[in-house]
């Protein structure tokens, strides 16, 4: 496990200047991400957040090769780096031993637009790391719903209304369809945990073949919460169970520290309305007329991780808070 | 001309000629996904891989949206890069089309013509090709299965070309040409591969003022496909303009080069100007239906008519002073569209052929022949009697309609 000196002395291969949001949880990721490399590494990225605050022309935070060519694409623009570096390899026109290729992308650019190819990419099995860094909306273009938006959550496009609370349908359990396709590494992290975070990021670009980081990472500005706090609500997220940790290396399920510690202590397990408050695209659950979706939440996150801790193989103690 | 260089004849269809060019041009990254009619070149590739005669790296991708998008990354980390499509499947690459030519990624397609849905059909026009006439990349048209072979091979050297780096289409109708069985004079592998050589990569400056080759290099990171905003979109989008206005030099450098070494030219590598030197009637059009209209215009010329056509070879950039020299003194010029451009009062060759002669001082009468939407046969009879109809504007000085629909039924 990498420590924290070891990690000040890593080159800063996503640098300051970029014009991310103050408290942006991406921009944490990305840091991270880049603090994991192993050696030469090509860089692809979605049409998104980071991609904007991050290569306005002519500027650039980005020391590593970094290519963006559209929303949908960053598993087909993998696909391609890697195929043209084992293509060049294979002729002796490339002088490096291995290239890692890292695509990146957001929740629209994977739950949504870009399944299709992240699906074939890995149906494919190219040597690359994908990392969806999961803010649970479309930040850049006005906070809209996506795949990845939470049950509940007000956003502009499944705005809380007298009627209606908020989005009525639940997060796609993205992580699982991409371990349905048996790729030899999926794992899930929160930024609130950075050592869990680097540790991933190094397994995905160790195994051989396709692997999958869904990173969770808070969007003060989408999520109406506060901008010192966005370290602490991507914790609370993995303290509530809303956000549960765990890697599958070739297929096998395994709870990680910060989730098994709550397995194995369920009262350890935050209720969500916890999480839930320090965020205003939730705070009309909070009113009387819609109470009842802050406890419908609460039931689905309690089933998921029942059925996660099933998977992981955890028989957890009976929790003795409700 | 003498050509010493020993070259095979063997009949392949347009398709076949299409894999087996690329086989023998060094191509690193061929990513495709399969698509009527240009699904031989993607089968016979296939073949060549599972047979170990090409060491490409094949991706079969699971949409042409993501063919073209790897095509671009890998092209753009500095393979060569190969893709191919057709119709629908050029439709869905639409974004990817203009993403390729403004990554100044010098990838080669080849598009094998066909209809757009709907109605859904399978058979050749020129819709596809034609909707993405402005996004910037180069547009070749063969007349036939040789021309399609000799056309890809010389396409990796101008799309690569470092004064360029502007992504190439080869057109070849959809199976007129695909389909086709013709006998085609094929050249020697290590001759292709020395034609097509290897990658060059031209120096940019990157954010540090160090001299890189533009291409992802880790040791030499460059950010490219950035946000570019209102204070620099405008002059990258410029600079894309300035390589076409570039490209004929190039073109016809390798067009010639490749002359010399196989004996075969394609017109001026622009326009095949057809018996046009006294040309006093003419039709222009692209692709197979030159082949037909030629066999019209020599009957027409054996009968003391002076007809004549000119078939646009290199569609983009536009040949704009070849078009002019070859029409100005023509009396009645008839443009072949096969495709529409619905409610714009003619095609799109109609458009930019007639756009091109508004300047010229003798300003002939230009009309045009919507013909051939999927895959309608165009016989030698509707040919004449457009021929017919020229020789009545040119006799006359007067035009009944400007746009017609060639043998479609009422």
């Amino acid at each position: 496990m990498v420590t924290i000196k070891e990690l000040a002395e890593k080159p800063e291969l996503f640098t300051s200047g970029h014009r991310a949001c103050a408290g942006c949880g991406p921009a944490i990721a990305l840091r991270y991400i880049m603090k994991a490399l192993r050696g030469p590494t090509i860089v692809t990225e979605a049409t998104g957040c980071m991609e904007v605050v991050s290569t306005i022309y002519p500027y650039t935070s980005w020391k590593v090769p970094w290519v963006h060519t559209a929303f949908e694409t960053a598993a087909a623009n993998a696909s391609g780096i890697e195929a043209a570096v084992k293509a060049l390899k294979r002729k002796n026109r490339l002088k490096y031993e291995h290239v890692d290729v890292i695509a990146l992308a957001g929740d629209g650019g994977t739950y949504d637009i870009g399944i299709q190819a992240l699906s074939g990419a890995a149906e494919r099995g190219h040597d690359f790391l994908y990392v969806l860094y999961d803010n649970e909306g479309y930040m850049n273009t006005g906070i809209q719903r996506s795949g990845g938006t939470p049950y509940g959550a007000s956003t502009t496009t499944s705005p809380a209304g007298t009627v209606i609370p908020g989005k009525t349908e639940y997060k796609k359990p993205i992580a699982e369809i991409m371990l349905a396709h048996e790729i030899p590494y999926v794992a899930t992290a929160s930024i609130g945990y950075w050592t869990d975070v680097i540790t991933k990021v190094q397994k995905g670009l160790e195994a051989e073949g396709p692997a999958f980081l869904h990173l969770f990472a808070p969007c003060p500005r989408g999520w109406r919460s506060d901008t010192a706090k966005t370290v602490e609500i991507a914790r609370l997220a993995v303290e509530t169970c809303m956000f549960p940790l765990w890697e599958a290396v070739d297929g096998e399920c395994n709870l990680s520290p910060q989730s098994k510690a709550i397995a194995l202590k369920p009262d350890r397990k935050k209720p969500v309305a916890d999480y839930l408050k320090m965020q205003r695209r939730f705070s009309h659950l909070f009113a009387p007329k819609f109470q009842h979706v802050v406890d419908e939440i609460q039931t689905d996150v309690d089933k998921r991780w029942d059925r996660l801790l099933k998977k992981c193989n955890v028989s957890s103690p009976a929790k003795t808070h409700d | 001309m003498t050509v010493k260089l020993e070259q095979q004849v063997i009949p392949l269809n347009g398709d076949e000629a299409v894999a087996l060019a690329v086989k023998q041009s060094d191509v690193d990254v061929v990513a495709a996904y399969p698509i009527t009619p240009q699904t031989i070149i993607v089968e016979k590739f296939s073949e060549y891989v599972a047979n170990g005669e090409v060491d490409t790296e094949f991706v079969c991708v699971e949409s042409e949206h993501s063919a073209l998008a790897a095509s671009l990354t890998a092209s753009l980390t500095g393979a060569r890069a190969f893709t191919a499509t057709a119709s629908a499947g050029l439709a869905l690459m639409h974004e990817m089309v203009y993403v390729t030519a403004g990554c100044r990624a010098p990838v080669v397609m080849a598009v094998t013509n066909r209809a757009l849905s709907a109605p859904i059909n399978i058979h050749c026009d020129h819709s596809d090709a034609m909707a993405e006439r402005d996004s910037g990349w180069i547009q070749i048209w063969a007349e036939n299965a040789q021309e399609t072979y000799d056309s890809i091979i010389q396409a990796f050297r101008i799309a690569e070309h470092k004064d360029l780096l502007t992504p190439v289409m080869i057109n070849l109708d959809g199976f007129f040409l695909s389909h086709t069985l013709e006998n085609v004079k094929v050249l020697p592998d290590e001759e292709v591969k020395k034609f097509v050589r290897t990658r060059e990569f031209p120096q940019v400056t990157d954010t540090e003022g160090k001299q890189v080759p533009f291409k992802l290099d880790p040791n030499n990171p460059l950010t490219l496909g950035p946000l570019d905003l209102p204070d620099y979109y405008f002059e990258h989008k410029r600079q894309q303009e300035e390589a076409m206005h570039v490209a004929p030099k190039i073109i016809k450098e390798v067009h010639d080069e490749y002359a010399l070494l196989t004996g075969r030219s394609y017109g001026n590598a622009f326009v095949d100007a057809y018996r046009m030197e006294d040309a006093e009637i003419a039709t222009v059009c692209l692709g197979s239906a030159a082949g037909t209209t030629k066999t019209v215009v020599d009957y027409l010329r054996s009968q003391g008519v002076k007809a004549g056509v000119l078939r646009i070879r290199t569609f983009r950039p536009t040949p704009v002073e070849d078009i002019i020299k070859c029409l100005e003194g023509v009396k009645a010029i008839a443009v072949m569209d096969r495709s529409n451009s619905v409610g714009a009062d003619g095609g799109p060759l109609f458009h930019e052929i007639r756009h091109v002669l508004y300047g010229t001082r003798s300003h002939p009468p230009v009309v045009n022949y919507i013909y051939g939407l999927g895959g309608r046969d165009m016989p030698q009879k509707t040919i004449h009697s457009i021929y017919k109809d020229l020789y009545e504007i040119a006799s006359t000085g007067k035009v009944k309609h400007f746009v017609q629909f060639a043998g479609v039924r009422d």
